[in-house]
């Protein structure tokens, strides 16, 4: 791997860690729940596309397997959250 | 080793794709209301997810000389995924700023 | 033939995204696959709501790039306005759009083109199914983006589904 594509790599890991600080900082402020579960959702997002950015680092196919992991459990995660916040109960 | 030409594309659009996945943090953050919120996320799971599964398929071909397509897994799954949590999450502050009593519009059903 | 298959395209969707998670077409995976492709409609048959019956598929074709092409102008408009929302905050609002597609599958596939355009948030659909409520980030002239919404996605959904 050439200093160009590495740098790339390092630059962008850096700017999506930063883009997980600040949805960290919406996490914690709310104000009102729902915030709180949109922000979480982001943060699974922002997780699997650094692995996938890992995956490329490295250059190994297990963080693919990583990153559909990932995106499952936050789907999952977030729509029992929303789900438990319309209702009150998550199964009907 | 790998031509140049192949290792500008991946840098490019990984570099793209944090970018817009910042712009969205900094949205989530900078937006006054919850419904305004909502929108900038939506750049990571387009734009953002398509570019590092663009990236990751050109990389992996041509690091294994031969097609290597399981990156636009990605993509498919998020686009069947996100609108379910995005629907589920708007009826859900619409429920409970309509309790709350704040500024939002009536329930459409009840005006036939 | 009917019975062995109900849903062929679904069978065959199945059998390639295994092929693809496993990155290989040994003969082994191939069996599997086309296994999994064979078992898993049969079995999901009693949960199955609606047939679907699709039509036009160069309609369809034309709604794909359609929408891949608002997705990532939507997209840039949203990175803009949020980066200058400082000097001059977005204009979001509620609109109400009238519909005319009644069939739940098209419905299914609007919402999931309004939601994954950064731009709009499907919010509330009437219980009849004729209003929709929609969030928009940035809107300009209403009655252009109600002719929009309904000559580039309503119509091209209600040509194929219906």
């Amino acid at each position: 791997m050439s200093a160009l594509l590495s740098n790339a790599i390092l630059f962008s890991l850096f700017l999506f860690s930063l883009a997980m600080a600040l949805t960290l900082v919406r996490l914690f402020k709310g104000p009102s729940a729902q915030d709180r579960v949109l922000a979480l959702d982001y943060l699974y997002i922002l997780a699997m596309l650094m692995m996938l950015v890992l995956g490329i680092r490295y250059a190994s196919d297990t963080y693919f397997e990583a990153a559909l992991l990932i995106a499952l459990f936050g789907f999952v995660g977030s729509f029992a959250l929303a789900k438990f916040l319309l209702r009150g109960e998550v199964i009907e | 080793m790998m031509p140049l030409w192949v290792e500008v594309c991946v840098a490019v659009l990984l570099v793209l794709s944090s970018v817009f996945a910042l712009i969205g943090a900094i949205g989530l953050l900078r937006m006054k209301d919850f419904f305004q919120r909502m929108h900038p996320p939506a750049l990571a799971s387009t734009l953002g997810a398509w570019s590092v599964a663009l990236a990751s398929i050109i990389y992996f071909s041509v690091l294994k000389s031969g097609p290597v397509l399981h990156g636009w897994l990605i993509p498919i799954l998020l686009s069947i995924t996100v609108p379910v949590t995005t629907l589920l999450l708007a009826r859900t502050a619409l429920f409970r700023k309509r309790m709350a009593g704040d500024d939002v519009p009536a329930e459409v059903s009840s005006r036939r | 033939m009917k019975r062995l298959f109900p849903a062929p395209w679904l069978s065959l969707a199945l059998w390639v995204l295994w092929l693809l998670l496993n990155l290989s077409i040994s003969p082994g995976n191939l069996l599997l696959g086309a296994l999994l492709g064979l078992l898993a409609p049969l079995l999901m048959a009693p949960l199955r709501p609606l047939p679907i019956r699709i039509r036009r598929p160069g309609v369809i074709i034309r709604l794909f790039f359609r929408v891949g092409r608002d997705v990532i102008i939507s997209n840039l408009q949203v990175a803009w306005g949020v980066l200058v929302c400082g000097s001059r905050p977005p204009r979001s609002r509620f609109i109400k759009i009238p519909l005319d597609l009644r069939d739940a599958n098209g419905l299914a596939v609007l919402s999931m083109i309004t939601s994954v355009t950064p731009g709009t948030v499907w919010s509330e659909l009437a219980l009849d199914r004729s209003i929709l409520l929609l969030h928009v980030f940035d809107l300009d002239d209403e009655a252009q983006f109600i002719q929009h919404f309904k000559h580039d996605y309503e119509r091209p959904l209600m040509e194929i589904f219906e």
